[in-house]
């Protein structure tokens, strides 16, 4: 007898297990198969025939920054709401209905303050 | 919350029941996912007045396998200045996660087979749809580190746009999906199937319904939100660089997550494996009933999915963060509250 996330363990090693070995059956296959004729421009990067510039490995737009800022908020809020749904049936509907109604306005008026400061505009 | 959390599991499960249902599993998706890119070809090759694959068995039906053998023995190419952990660790982590869902998706209601209780997923958890939300966000990993360990500006630019899409529409699912449980008052799948015994929640959320499938299109990267690939200005995005088994692996990842994101829309909206017509079996055959059914069900939205990729344009990137932050994400809370209301109202009369 085990608890589900016991299965789950089970699963994982079902799933990690099989696919390992019939990658690792794949590859010894290939390596003895496969045609195999090392050259340096093979190993280049691609970029559609033209020779690189530099490293891929570079700074990159803030904006991205700010949608992940933004996700971080708002994801912890749906765990927030998750349980409150769960218990809502047994909830005094008009007291239960009154906080969520108050959290959500929260939510939507850090949204709005988010909007309009621009972090949801893409440049 | 806690004397629930307390008794997880019901009846006893062996560990070799679930190897077998494991293997059972893991045979089924990887044979979906593979008979999924034939059939995409064939309904993209009908869309476009085309026959598709016919040449390699009756109809072109071992063609999948004739793909799986032609990726295994490809020269393996990989770019000089990459990340090697991550480079091979990102496809396995990709494919990984969109098989490891699966765990506790119900494809059955639980069947008595001579007192022992059946369940027809790995596991039966009473907090499965947050366990699929999580894992499938592994699947944001997967992207980003393997388009950053290429070392390709092409794949980084992919892996970006990526990760920031598929956070962004997470997040709308997520909210739309939390009317779904206050009608179903539980997080169990298994639950939430036998709480539309009544109506599908389609007809009772149809708001919800709608926002996770346009979300369900994004998670899986499938057009109109194919922006990580966009193989017309990013070669083909973050998997630029990959090769042989490894880009087969991003593929299976990829064929699979279509079929979890469309079993759970099927177990959430659909009513999973309740039937059409009334089939009153309770043993091991009435649940394998069930299983045609819910399958049948998947197999749909599958398709609509498929027609959906090979009808419409892809969007503009900024248009796409707005649909998602804008759009989806209010019209996400709006429904919780209209949700709400409505069983407080139906509640006080």
């Amino acid at each position: 007898m085990l608890s589900s996330f016991g299965n789950i363990a089970i699963f994982a090693g079902v799933a990690v297990g099989i696919p390992a070995g019939t990658l690792g059956l794949a590859l010894l296959l290939g390596r003895l198969l496969r045609v195999r004729r090392p050259h340096p421009a093979k190993d280049d990067t691609y970029e559609s025939g033209m020779s690189t510039r530099g490293p891929a490995w570079v700074q990159f737009n803030v904006q991205y920054y700010l949608y992940a800022l933004i996700f971080v908020l708002f994801d912890v809020e749906v765990l927030f709401v998750v349980p409150w749904a769960l218990a809502y049936r047994d909830l005094d509907k008009g007291y239960g209905f009154a906080e969520i109604a108050l959290f959500i306005a929260i939510l939507l008026a850090g949204l709005g303050y988010a909007w309009r400061r621009g972090a949801l505009e893409w440049e | 919350m806690i004397a629930d959390l307390a008794h997880f599991s019901i009846g006893p499960d062996y560990w070799w029941v679930v190897l077998i249902k494991g293997v059972i599993v893991l045979g089924f998706l990887a044979t979906a996912a593979a008979y999924l890119t034939l059939a995409e070809r064939k309904v993209s090759a009908h869309i476009q007045l085309r026959i598709g694959p016919n040449r390699v068995g009756p109809f072109g039906l071992l063609q999948p396998a004739a793909d799986a053998v032609k990726l295994l023995f490809k020269e393996n190419t990989a770019p000089a200045g990459r990340d090697k952990l991550l480079f091979w660790l990102a496809p396995a982590l990709m494919a990984g996660a969109a098989i490891l869902a699966y765990a506790v998706i119900p494809l059955s209601g639980t069947t008595n087979v001579n007192g022992y209780a059946l369940h027809w997923n790995m596991a039966h958890v009473n907090v499965a749809l947050l366990y699929v939300l999580a894992i499938t966000a592994l699947g944001v990993y997967a992207i980003f580190l393997g388009g950053w360990a290429a070392n390709n500006k092409y794949s980084l630019l992919g892996a970006l746009r990526s990760s920031a899409q598929l956070i962004s529409y997470e997040m709308a699912v997520a909210f739309a999906l939390i009317g779904v449980v206050i009608l179903a008052h539980s997080l169990d799948l298994e639950e939430i199937v036998n709480a539309q015994q009544h109506a599908w929640f389609i007809v009772m959320q149809p708001l919800a319904g709608l926002l996770y499938f346009v979300g369900a299109l994004a998670e899986t990267n499938r057009l109109p939100f194919d922006l990580p690939e966009a193989e017309t200005e990013l070669i083909a995005g973050y998997h630029t660089e990959y090769s042989s088994m490894r880009f087969g692996f991003y593929f299976l990842g990829e064929y699979v997550n279509m079929v979890t994101v469309c079993s759970l829309a099927t177990a959430l909206f659909l009513g999973g494996w309740l039937p059409l017509i009334p089939w009153i079996h309770s043993d091991w055959l009435g649940g394998l009933v069930g299983v045609m059914w819910f399958l049948g069900k998947a197999s749909i939205l599958l398709f609509l999915m498929m027609w959906i990729r090979w009808t419409l344009p892809r969007l503009r990137y900024d248009r796409l963060m707005n649909l998602g932050w804008k759009v989806l994400l209010p019209l996400g809370l709006l429904n919780i509250v209209i949700t709400g209301s409505v069983v407080a109202a139906r509640a006080a009369s």
